[in-house]
Order: structure tokens, then C-alpha cells, then sequence
């Protein structure tokens, strides 16, 4: 196994801290490695942890006020004077609000402005609805030139913060508010474009994004003692570009498919992974994530099994599942 | 590149030309804006902006942002004849494989600094350039200018670009409004009010002059106002009329979004050749 986990994980002494602190060390830390590196907010700076580097870099932080329009097109403008810009919102604002601006200035424009969206998801929590984005995956992979990344703790969001802040492209980082386990460590690998296999069984593959990853680990467990199901569990933290052949590899190996994250399976991720085995590999495939509905409010801690995406549902899922979809042989 | 006074009027008369041609052959883009802009492009191509068209990324440049894309006939006309490129090539706009796009796009067209048609994003662009310039890499030779249509001030973006470039005294952004009155649906005052629009900017902190849009003098004379006030940004309301030069366009919204047809398009170049060297004596009237 290449892929180091963190000792403690899955353990009592499980560490846990939400991805956008990870953020926050990440842009601090580009920051330091390029001066090119500039960080706008829109009024939400302690709160999507953008205020390491502001304290850090005070002339290279720039406060744009309850304006995300605003937020992503002086980015744009700063790219063009040879800037990399962070921006950062919550999700449902940028790019909920702006997209079209991300589109024609940011992405067809070609400028490597790093859209930066908080609070993405199902561990939003109480905010509620408006405020839990559950369809930013599926805005943001359909655009060109666009790479977008789910990191699945806050150790890798450091790693992916500091990997957009030199990829030369528009990017999409999308974060959550409340702590999530901690899987990985400073040593596990993490790179633009690359899909991790972190536990490895021949019955059917989990595919995870963003913090959905941590949950199919305990699933895998649930599936192994309880089930008799040896599952392979893929951590996919890219989503574009998708690590096609990592994925292909596995799929070939297990024959069916399951893919989870905390958003729309709509055009999400799962629907990202639909594309990829209808066109290559079509076998069985269960997506698992928001089904055509929205969030409310609530701790995280009940929402997941209210919307069936915590690892006793979505283990239920899949037992179920797995009855009748039979694994594609070549 | 800089020209006389009345070298540019006889420039933008065949920038002008050169529209209409370029529309009718093209047989698709926006007629009315490009030619009440021909006069403006032509004060800040060969006179205000300090660019190297040979050397289009000239680290030391003025920049031009085009925020109401759909004008960009009157950009491409005017860089043809800067020597950003040849004047043939003005006849592929709108054709299959051109550089020449009908919205213009960055990644094509050396010296097109940005992507623009959705309306309402290009001051917030300047005023980001502006920003890196004077507030973190502290250089005062550069301005940076940006064209917007006055339809487009609908768009809330742009109010935001305007308190923003207010709150940091954006004072090497220059501003200008194409004030032509007219709008897809008719005139701007009957699709969404946009008077008292001088009143509008100066609350947010800029600086306004007015100037005759078609009198090239006037325009250059302002952009110098402009880069003289060192305390906030400018805007430029320049009045237009939009069709300029073309009497049976002129003033009727009608051909804000449609090309002139063969019959139309020489009746056209007709007119224009009578106006030679005889724009800024006209004036269109503040």
C-alpha cells in the first residue's frame, strides 16, 4: 500500500479539522513561495481562513466587500497584471452567484484565478439549505480549461492549495465549514490529476471525493466484517481532470462501481464517473450523494443519516445493491 | 503612431469604412456602437494610450479593457490600422477559424487584454489591473483605460466595480461610457433610467468629465484630466450618437444588433466619403 494513512485514523484518537484551515495554511504558505500570489475576500475572511495571509501579506489582501461579481473579475484583471489570484466565498456565492463571470473571464479567458468555495456541502451544517452548495461540482467541471478539486482532509487541502497556486489554470477548490477526519499525512502523495487507491479488495471499488473518502474507509470496514464484501476504496480528490486510468484500472480489477460525495450526484462527481465507464467500461454503478433535492438545517452528524450518506446508510446501500449488480468481466 | 488632430479624423473615418465593410461582408454583428465609437478608438489608439503595436505585451504598456464586447469591430478596425495586423484580415470577422471573433477573445488576438460580450465584467477587470499597478507593484507611468456601453450599466457588477474602484482610489483607471442613449429594447431611459448618471459616479467617489464624444480634442483633453487627478478614478462620459456617419442609422436603436446589407452597406461608404476630415466639426452635442 503506497498511500500512507494516518495512524489514528479510525481510531478514538481520530484527528479531525475542517479543510478550509487547511486552506488557510496553504495560502500562507504559497504566499510565501511566490510573491505573485495576491488574496482577495468578499467580506467572509476569517471564514473562509483567509486571514493568515492577510496578517502575513497586508498589501497583497484585498477586501472586496458582499460583491462576488466583483470578487472573480478584479481577480481576473489581476491575473492579466501578472498576478495569482485567490478568491474565496462561500460555495453558493462563488461560483453560485458569479458564474457567468467565472465563465467568460476566468475560464474561457484562460486567467489562472483560484476559485476558492467554502462551506460546500452537506458539513455546512445548520446554515441550512441556501447555504449547504451541493451543485458546485457540477458547474464547475463542465467548464474548459477549468481544473477542480475536492480535497478529501485538511492536510491535502494544504497540499492542493499550494499545488493551484503554480498550475498556471483557473481553479476550483471546494471546502467545508465543520471538522473532518483526518486520513491522510504530510507524506501521502497528493497531485493534480491523481486518484489514490487507499485500501484494495476484488469485490467492487468505493470512489470517493472531497471529505466523502473518510466515510467510505468506515464503509469498507462495515462491508469486510459485517457483509463478507471485500471492497477496493479509491480516494478522488481531482475531478477535473479525472485520473481516468487509475480509475479504469480499478474498475477493470472489481467489475462494479460505487461513487459518493456531498453534492448533487446530477452532473456531480458521480456523474463525472458515469461518463467516464459509459464511454470506456460500462459495468454497474451505484451513485451515492444528493438526489435531486435540497439540504436544510441540522448538525451534520444527523443530516448524514437523514439523507442516507452516513457509512451505516450508505453500507445498507450498497449490500442492497450488490445483490443484483453483477460484476462486468471482460 | 501618434497622428495629428486632423490625421485622425481621416482615421476614423476610415475606421468607419472599414466597419461597415467588415459588418456587411460578415453579414452578422452590431452596427450602431462601433460607429459612434470610431472617433473615441481613435483618440485612444493614436493618441492617448501609450502602447507598441508591434510589441503588443510591452511590459510598460497602457491597457485597454473593451467591457460591451459587441463594439469590438470598431477595436479591430482600429488596431488594423495601428499595425496590430493587416487590414485584410479584418474582412474573417465572424468567419470560422478567425482571430477575429464577434466578441472578442483574449487568447487569440495579441493585444486584446481580455474576453469580453457578458456584459458588465470589464471595469471590474480594469480596475483589478489598476489596483496591482498602484497598490501593490507601486507603478505610476501605467493607466489603464476601459470602454463600457451605457446599456450595460444596467449591470449591478458594474456598481460594484464602482465602489470599489471608489474605496481604493483607483486614480490610473480611466473610465470611459459610450453614451449613445440607446439599448437592445429602445432608448435607455424608457428600458431603465440611467439619469442623473454624472450625479451616479461622483457619489461613488469618482471624478466625471462630459465631452462631445465625437470630438476627438475633447476626448484626448479629458483622458489628460484624467491622468492628472491623482486622488480618485475618472469616468468619461463621452456623448455619441450611435450610427455616427451613417445618417439612416443614426440615432435608431434598430441598428444597435444588425449589419447593413449590400445595398445598404454602399449607400453607407457613400456617406462616408462626403464626411471626410469633417467629424469633429459636427459635434454631436453635450
Amino acid at each position: 500500500m503506497s498511500y500512507p494513512l494516518d495512524p489514528d485514523f479510525m481510531t478514538d484518537a481520530m484527528k479531525a479539522e475542517p479543510t478550509r484551515a487547511g486552506f488557510g495554511r496553504g495560502l500562507k504558505a504559497a504566499g510565501e513561495a511566490d510573491e505573485r500570489v495576491v488574496a482577495l475576500c468578499a467580506d467572509l475572511t476569517e471564514s473562509t481562513q483567509m486571514h493568515l495571509f492577510r496578517d502575513t501579506f497586508p498589501t497583497r489582501f484585498i477586501e472586496v466587500g458582499v460583491a462576488e461579481q466583483n470578487l472573480v473579475t478584479v481577480a481576473s484583471g489581476m491575473a492579466r497584471a501578472g498576478k495569482i489570484p485567490f478568491t474565496s466565498s462561500y460555495a453558493s456565492f462563488s461560483p453560485g452567484r458569479n458564474w457567468e463571470q467565472i465563465r467568460t473571464t476566468i475560464s474561457l479567458n484562460n486567467q489562472p484565478v483560484k476559485i476558492i468555495g467554502s462551506h460546500a456541502g452537506i458539513y455546512t451544517g445548520k446554515d441550512g439549505a441556501t447555504h449547504q452548495m451541493l451543485e458546485d461540482i457540477a458547474l464547475m467541471r463542465v467548464l474548459p480549461n477549468m481544473v477542480v478539486i475536492a480535497p478529501g482532509d485538511s492536510i491535502e487541502a494544504e497540499k492542493a492549495t499550494r499545488a493551484i497556486a503554480t498550475n498556471g489554470m483557473p481553479s476550483y477548490l471546494r471546502l467545508a465549514r465543520e471538522k473532518t477526519p483526518v486520513f491522510s499525512t504530510e507524506d501521502s502523495p497528493f497531485e493534480i490529476g491523481k486518484a489514490y487507491v487507499l485500501r484494495e479488495g476484488a469485490d467492487l471499488a468505493l470512489l470517493g471525493t472531497g471529505t466523502m473518502t473518510a466515510k467510505l474507509m468506515e464503509v469498507a470496514e462495515h462491508l469486510s466484517k459485517k457483509h463478507k464484501l471485500e471492497v477496493s476504496v479509491v480516494h478522488v480528490p481531482t475531478i477535473k481532470p479525472l485520473d481516468s486510468e487509475t480509475i479504469l484500472s480499478i474498475a477493470k480489477k472489481t467489475g462494479r462501481i460505487v461513487t459518493a460525495e456531498e453534492a448533487q450526484i446530477a452532473g456531480g462527481f458521480g456523474g463525472g464517473i458515469a461518463e467516464l465507464l459509459t464511454e470506456s467500461l460500462p459495468m454497474p454503478l451505484l451513485r451515492l450523494g444528493m438526489k435531486d433535492r435540497f439540504g436544510e438545517s441540522g448538525d451534520p452528524a444527523e443530516l448524514f443519516p437523514l439523507f442516507e450518506l452516513d457509512a451505516p446508510s450508505m453500507t445498507k446501500a450498497i449490500v442492497e445493491w450488490a445483490k443484483t449488480a453483477h460484476r462486468y468481466h471482460q | 503612431m501618434k497622428q495629428t488632430l486632423i490625421q485622425m479624423e481621416h482615421t476614423a473615418t476610415r475606421i468607419r469604412k472599414d466597419i461597415i465593410t467588415m459588418l456587411e461582408h460578415a453579414k452578422s454583428g452590431h452596427s450602431a456602437g462601433p460607429l459612434g465609437l470610431a472617433d473615441i478608438f481613435t483618440a485612444l489608439y493614436f493618441s492617448i494610450l501609450n502602447i507598441d503595436p508591434k510589441n503588443p505585451d510591452w511590459a510598460d504598456r497602457d491597457v485597454l479593457f473593451l467591457s460591451n464586447g459587441h463594439t469590438v469591430p470598431v477595436q479591430y478596425a482600429a488596431m488594423a490600422e495601428a499595425g496590430f495586423f493587416d487590414k485584410e484580415e479584418l474582412l474573417t470577422l465572424r468567419q470560422t477559424g478567425s482571430r477575429l471573433q464577434g466578441h472578442p477573445e483574449r487568447e487569440r488576438l495579441p493585444g486584446m487584454e481580455s474576453t469580453s460580450g457578458p456584459l458588465g465584467s470589464g471595469l471590474s477587470q480594469a480596475a483589478g489591473y489598476a489596483y496591482a499597478l498602484q497598490h501593490i507593484d507601486n507603478v505610476k507611468h501605467r493607466f489603464v483605460y476601459v470602454v463600457m456601453g451605457d446599456g450595460e450599466l444596467n449591470e449591478g457588477n458594474i456598481w460594484e466595480a464602482a465602489m470599489f474602484a471608489g474605496k481604493y482610489k483607483l486614480s490610473q483607471l480611466i473610465g470611459i461610457i459610450d453614451r449613445n442613449n440607446i439599448q437592445i429594447d429602445g432608448n435607455t431611459e424608457d428600458v431603465m433610467p440611467l439619469e442623473d448618471l454624472k450625479g451616479k459616479w461622483e457619489s461613488f467617489g469618482w471624478h466625471v468629465v462630459e465631452v462631445d464624444g465625437h470630438n476627438i480634442e475633447s476626448i484626448i483633453d479629458a483622458a489628460s484630466q484624467g491622468r492628472a487627478v491623482t486622488n480618485r478614478p475618472t469616468v468619461i462620459i463621452a456623448h455619441t450618437i450611435p450610427g455616427k456617419g451613417v445618417d439612416f442609422m443614426e440615432y435608431d436603436y434598430k441598428w444597435h444588433g444588425m449589419p447593413p446589407n449590400a445595398d445598404q452597406a454602399k449607400e453607407a461608404l457613400q456617406k462616408l466619403r462626403t464626411l471626410d476630415g469633417k467629424i469633429a466639426h459636427e459635434g454631436a452635442g453635450v
